[in-house]
């Protein structure tokens, strides 16, 4: 069965879920209490966090209503806007990336070549070896884990590199003074980045089943599908986010690299005007 | 520019975060020869001697090297002839050996005598093999050294290479240093110690930039 037939097969078992039938928006409202819990805690303990628990539960609400909406309607004969959501979703993990190294020139357009480039070829790669059908009910779910997951490594990965060629200024120029180039002389710290980036991953795939049933699987399960089937689409998953964080690291590590770096083999002025 | 001067500073400015570091600095340094630079802490020393190898440009003026401006060189080429040693020693992952091969890799004359290359600077060839992080800190900065000699430069810039050390391993430094100016390779030391000047063949005194001060 392809992916896309397991979720098919988990969407027509729905009637016969754990919970009885789908999930209302009374189930939601009760669902509340748990938020009210939360509130609780954290002004009993005095954590302060009741007003970003509030906005949190609004946000997920409006977001997630939103794009229940926009999903139906293009899985109602409207495949076309499937490229228009996958973008919003690259635009969306672009900004958040890029913000979050601020250190880095262009980190955004890094952040945008590196999540779309992992989202493309990884799809691309599935689709090729028609592993997963055309579908927008396919694509678009397995797409925004690939993105979501980008996100994070590109983040990690420009950060990384980012403190590391800085911290590690005085070695690094002992390099570059030896006539090592930039690429060489950056390549100790490019590897740790790139690890550093691709590792979440890894240890999540090597841990999968025994410290958690993630996502993909347990929503089928819940979907009321057969848990092997919702094992076959897990690991489709993992090798999935793999190979995508292979690609968002190995890409903004190239490009994170370029932009510390001048033409001349030198850091740029802000590297190298770190006090050491 | 006289015959002699291999390397000079013409009205020379950097920019740092709150106003010039340096400003209308010249200088010229002549060939074959143990110049000292000398000047107080946070004058603009080791940033001069950046301009150098090009870790940094400067925002004003030029350095010359052999009558052209540094930046008309290759940099890979310009770094080989032009090797500037900073003032904390830096050894990388691997053997003493290992470290000569880094900044030579091509050479094989490195290879082959790594021991001549460390009984250069005064290094027991013997140390060729140990790990080049166990070494102490006058040992790394001899290796520094013989790592840059490996590379043949037409110019050896040194970092205040003595401030690390203590006092018995500042005088071997500072005897190898004479040394090698002695048989003909241009240096250039940077030292906050006046006293580093009585080595010196040619001395470069660098006043720390104050703004009523005319360049």
């Amino acid at each position: 069965m392809t992916a896309a037939g397991a979720v098919a097969a988990a969407g027509a078992a729905r009637g016969a879920s754990g919970f009885g039938g789908p999930v209302s928006f009374g189930d939601v409202a009760l669902a509340l209490v748990l938020v009210a819990v939360a509130l609780g805690v954290s002004r009993w303990r005095r954590v302060g966090l009741e007003s970003d628990m509030a906005v949190a539960t609004v946000r997920s609400f409006v977001q997630l209503l939103a794009i229940g909406y926009i999903l139906d309607f293009v899985f109602r004969d409207h495949g076309a806007f499937t490229v228009v959501v996958l973008a919003v979703m690259v635009g969306t993990a672009t900004l958040t990336s890029g913000g979050r190294a601020a250190g880095v020139p262009g980190a955004r357009p890094i952040a945008a070549a590196s999540i779309a480039v992992a989202a493309a070829g990884t799809l691309g790669v599935l689709l090729a070896l028609r592993i997963i059908a055309v579908s927008p009910r396919v694509v678009i779910p397995l797409g925004s884990m690939i993105i979501s997951s980008a996100m994070n490594t590109t983040s990690l990965v420009m950060s990384r590199l980012h403190h590391d060629l800085a911290f590690n200024r005085r070695e690094v120029e002992a390099r570059l003074a030896l006539a090592q180039p930039a690429r060489q002389a950056a390549l100790p710290w490019q590897r740790v980045a790139l690890r550093n980036g691709m590792l979440p991953t890894v240890d999540q795939t090597k841990v999968v089943g025994l410290v958690s049933l993630p996502g993909a699987m347990t929503g089928m399960i819940l979907a009321g599908a057969s848990p092997l089937a919702a094992i076959r689409l897990q690991l489709l998953v993992m090798y999935m986010l793999l190979g995508g964080n292979a690609f968002a690291a190995l890409v903004s590590g190239e490009l994170t690299l370029r932009r510390l770096f001048t033409a001349d083999h030198q850091l740029i002025r802000t590297l190298r005007r770190t006090p050491l | 520019m006289t015959i002699d001067t291999v390397i000079e500073y013409r009205d020379v400015r950097v920019d740092g975060d709150d106003g010039p570091i340096v400003a209308g600095f010249s200088a010229g340094i002549p060939a074959g020869r143990l110049t000292v630079m000398v000047g107080p802490s946070g004058a603009g020393k080791t940033t001069l001697l950046r301009l150098l190898n090009r870790l940094d440009d400067p925002d004003g003026g030029a350095v010359y090297l052999a009558g052209q401006d540094v930046r008309s060189y290759d940099v890979l080429d310009l770094r080989r002839r032009v090797q500037v040693v900073g003032q904390v020693p830096v050894t990388f992952p691997g053997t003493v050996a290992d470290n000569l091969l880094l900044a030579a890799p091509a050479a094989d004359g490195v290879r082959a005598d790594a021991a001549g290359c460390l009984a250069r600077v005064g290094l027991d060839p013997a140390l060729a093999g140990r790990e080049a992080d166990r070494l102490s800190v006058g040992e790394a900065q001899r290796l520094a050294l013989a790592r840059s000699l490996a590379l043949l430069p037409e110019v050896l810039a040194l970092d205040e290479p003595t401030s690390a050390l203590d006092t018995a391993s500042k005088a071997g430094i500072v005897s190898l240093i004479r040394g090698l100016a002695d048989s003909g390779l241009t240096i250039v030391m940077v030292t906050h110690d006046p006293a580093h000047t009585e080595l010196a063949d040619h001395v470069v005194r660098v006043e720390p930039y104050s703004p009523g001060r005319r360049p």
